[in-house]
């Protein structure tokens, strides 16, 4: 799922200074899995806004709204008369989600409310891990489902960089050196001649490198 | 003392208004002994009974807030007594991120505060609201009852 965290209520309260009527956006897929932007978290933001305001003497009106998915039109069409009710929009989406309201709504200023950060998982209740750096050519089965694009700082593609420690990354040891991972998976697994096979240079055309990427599938279109 | 008029049955005039979240199991059981004992306790405190500290939402401490109340208590059981096993130490933790807000937005985190104790100590409770309301009165009454009323959630 995308991983996002939430801006801070003083960062909110100068993105919306200039409004008095603002419609608050949750988004019902990721952000909502994890904690960022689902209706419960656009509800402790609105009371905290309201407040905020009501105290500096600037009284705010929130209508707040959550759709299922923000990054579809289809679902966005349910945020259209409420959108027409309010002066402006702060979205709770990713930043896909915002930048697909904006789209759909090019009169109302649209506000993002969450920092998007990544493709990620949960590990633990409450702790979320990059998984995917989304490069667009995946070579997780050379790894053994281990990403070493995602997972190892360097983004070392044959073998560890010598700088690891025990088990631990060099940049953090903390973290897991992804080498020592894969090198184990791979093991356990009895693929591991993989390794003996040299990973040429990527080619990062395929990554967000080259410029924003678009997928045309025409089988599906209408 | 605190110059508002009283909103609700039985709070003096010019007194703080107080809601206490109490578990059934241990504060509302200990709130109802100190009654049966009948010591006395400040009037202004408004108890909420709820299942567990761990069905109070950040959502309904801050409405509480919006609505005027000048403090919130969450009242739940020892750490480690929990009928739920874990509900009071999840209510900990919000109630540390409902104080953050509060203090983000200049209410003040000092008007939250949780506390633990069992369903045999009626003493406690008593002392423990006590405290609360001498907190909230040196604090003063709660800004957002002197501010327009525009916008707040239905």
């Amino acid at each position: 799922m995308i991983v996002a965290s939430g801006k801070s209520i003083a960062e909110i309260r100068g993105l919306l200074a200039g409004h008095d009527r603002v419609l608050f956006a949750g988004c019902g897929t990721c952000v909502t899995v994890c904690l960022a932007g689902g209706e419960r978290e656009v509800g402790i933001m609105s009371y905290a806004i309201r407040m905020a305001r009501r105290l500096d003497g600037h009284p705010i009106e929130i209508e707040q709204m959550t759709i299922e998915r923000q990054c579809e039109n289809e679902f966005i069409a349910d945020l259209a008369p409420a959108a027409e009710r309010n002066e402006a929009i702060l979205s709770f989406g990713c930043g896909a989600g915002v930048q697909a309201i904006a789209e759909r709504f090019p009169e109302k200023p649209v506000y993002a409310a969450l920092d998007t950060q990544f493709l990620g998982i949960l590990e633990e209740q409450g702790v979320w891990a990059e998984k995917c750096l989304g490069c667009g050519s995946c070579l997780l089965a050379r790894f053994g489902g281990i990403c070493p694009i995602t997972r190892c700082p360097k983004r070392l593609l044959n073998g560890p960089c010598g700088g690891s420690s025990e088990e631990g990354c060099e940049v953090d040891p903390a973290r897991p050196c992804a080498w020592q991972l894969i090198y184990r998976r791979l093991k356990d697994i009895g693929q591991i001649d993989n390794l003996n096979d040299i990973v040429p240079p990527r080619d990062w055309r395929t990554s967000w490198h080259a410029s924003p990427r678009r997928i045309v599938r025409e089988e599906h279109r209408i | 003392m605190i110059e508002t008029e009283p909103r609700a049955a039985g709070v003096e005039a010019g007194r703080c208004e107080i809601l206490a979240f109490c578990c059934n199991f241990c504060a509302y059981a200990a709130a109802d002994l100190a009654g049966s004992r009948r010591m006395q306790y400040p009037a202004n405190v408004r108890i909420v009974r709820v299942p567990c500290t761990g069905k109070v939402e950040v959502q309904q401490i801050l409405a509480a807030f919006e609505r005027g109340i000048d403090g919130v208590l969450v009242a739940g059981c020892l750490e480690g007594g929990c009928h739920f096993v874990e509900g009071n130490l999840r209510a900990k933790r919000r109630v540390a991120s409902a104080k953050r807000v509060l203090d983000d937005i200049g209410l003040g985190g000092e008007r939250l505060r949780m506390v633990n104790l069992s369903a045999s100590e009626a003493p406690t409770f008593v002392a423990r609201v006590r405290e609360m309301v001498e907190t909230v009165e040196r604090l003063g009454p709660n800004p957002l009852r002197m501010r327009p009323q525009h916008g707040v959630e239905k």
